[in-house]
């Protein structure tokens, strides 16, 4: 029948997140939220030091994978208007 | 999906969802037995003339309606333990798959690689087509690949909604500012059908969800269309 190793996607490139052990049950919330605050961070002390944040991508992608639209929207413009409640 | 006059469970489109069948029947089939055997004596009692009123002594019968229900216990919840565990196993996903219950439609979004998102709403009894199914069809169904691990993450925008697939055996919850995981993994094409299994306001039973299980190639296919 179809072949499921033809299927999947080229090693090395992205397909989804992998499994999390931080995070091993249904409740995914802190998953998604922890990402969004890693990616933030690692930005932002890259950029205090003048290095690449291209090694924040992973934590780019996994939010962007994991989180909701509405919560990643909801939570930049907190970010920008400075309401945001996390530490960053 | 289901059809008239069913008395089961919808066939089978997930390997959970196989043992599960199979767990009922076997835990039915006890059931059963336990229900006719009772029956059954108690048909005897009421149509002996024989009595006995001097019973003193019933140390040996009561021994063993002790010990048997508590076998066939044990005998039901090996079974259901062995499936409990296996929903938790860890496996790997290829691709993620999030849903928002909205008042009073779901929101899918794929958002691994590109941005792509879309609403999902039911089709109103007087605009379906023939053939299609009232309360059930919606205008954009939820396409995914066949025979391949999908992670589902399920939340809501607003009240408490479930999102439910009977067929892939798949209930979750959608709670605001939870986010909830499910997987999914469908073993053969086709269209699946599921309704709104959170009571979340006028519409609740008019908020279906429609899977189609494509395989790789089409879903691909699908995902470039859509964006």
């Amino acid at each position: 029948m179809l072949d499921i190793e033809f299927q999947k996607s080229p090693k090395g490139k992205w397909t989804t997140p992998p499994f999390d052990p931080r995070f091993p049950n249904q409740n995914q919330t802190r998953n998604c939220y922890q990402n969004f605050l890693d990616y933030h961070r690692c930005v932002k002390r890259m950029n205090r030091r003048g290095k690449s944040t291209q090694p924040c991508e992973y934590y780019f992608r996994v939010f962007h994978s994991l989180c909701p639209k509405s919560w990643v929207q909801r939570w930049t413009e907190q970010i920008q208007g400075g309401t945001f409640a996390g530490k960053i | 999906m289901a059809y008239p006059f069913q008395l089961g469970f919808q066939d089978a489109t997930s390997p959970i969802m196989e043992e599960l069948l199979h767990f009922h029947d076997h835990t039915l089939m006890i059931v059963f037995l336990i229900s006719s055997l009772v029956l059954y004596i108690i048909s005897l009692m009421l149509t002996t003339k024989l009595t006995h009123t001097s019973t003193m002594d019933a140390q040996e019968v009561e021994t063993i309606w002790t010990i048997l229900p508590a076998i066939i216990l044990i005998l039901i919840a090996l079974p259901s333990l062995r499936i409990l565990y296996m929903m938790d196993e860890i496996n790997s996903p290829s691709l993620t798959v999030k849903t928002m219950g909205h008042q009073w439609y779901w929101s899918y979004e794929y958002t691994d690689y590109e941005d792509l998102s879309f609403d999902s709403y039911m089709i109103p009894t007087q605009e379906l087509k023939p053939g299609e199914l009232r309360l059930l069809e919606v205008d954009n169904r939820v396409v995914l690949p066949m025979e391949v691990t999908i992670r589902m993450l399920i939340s809501s925008e607003d009240v408490l909604h479930s999102w439910a697939v009977p067929s892939l055996g798949l209930k979750t919850d959608a709670i605001p500012g939870r986010l909830n995981q499910t997987t999914l993994m469908g073993t053969r094409p086709g269209l699946y059908y599921g309704q709104c299994s959170e009571i979340c306001g006028s519409n609740h039973s008019f908020m279906p969800i429609v899977l189609e299980l494509v395989p790789l190639s089409y879903f691909e296919k699908w995902s470039v269309f859509m964006l």
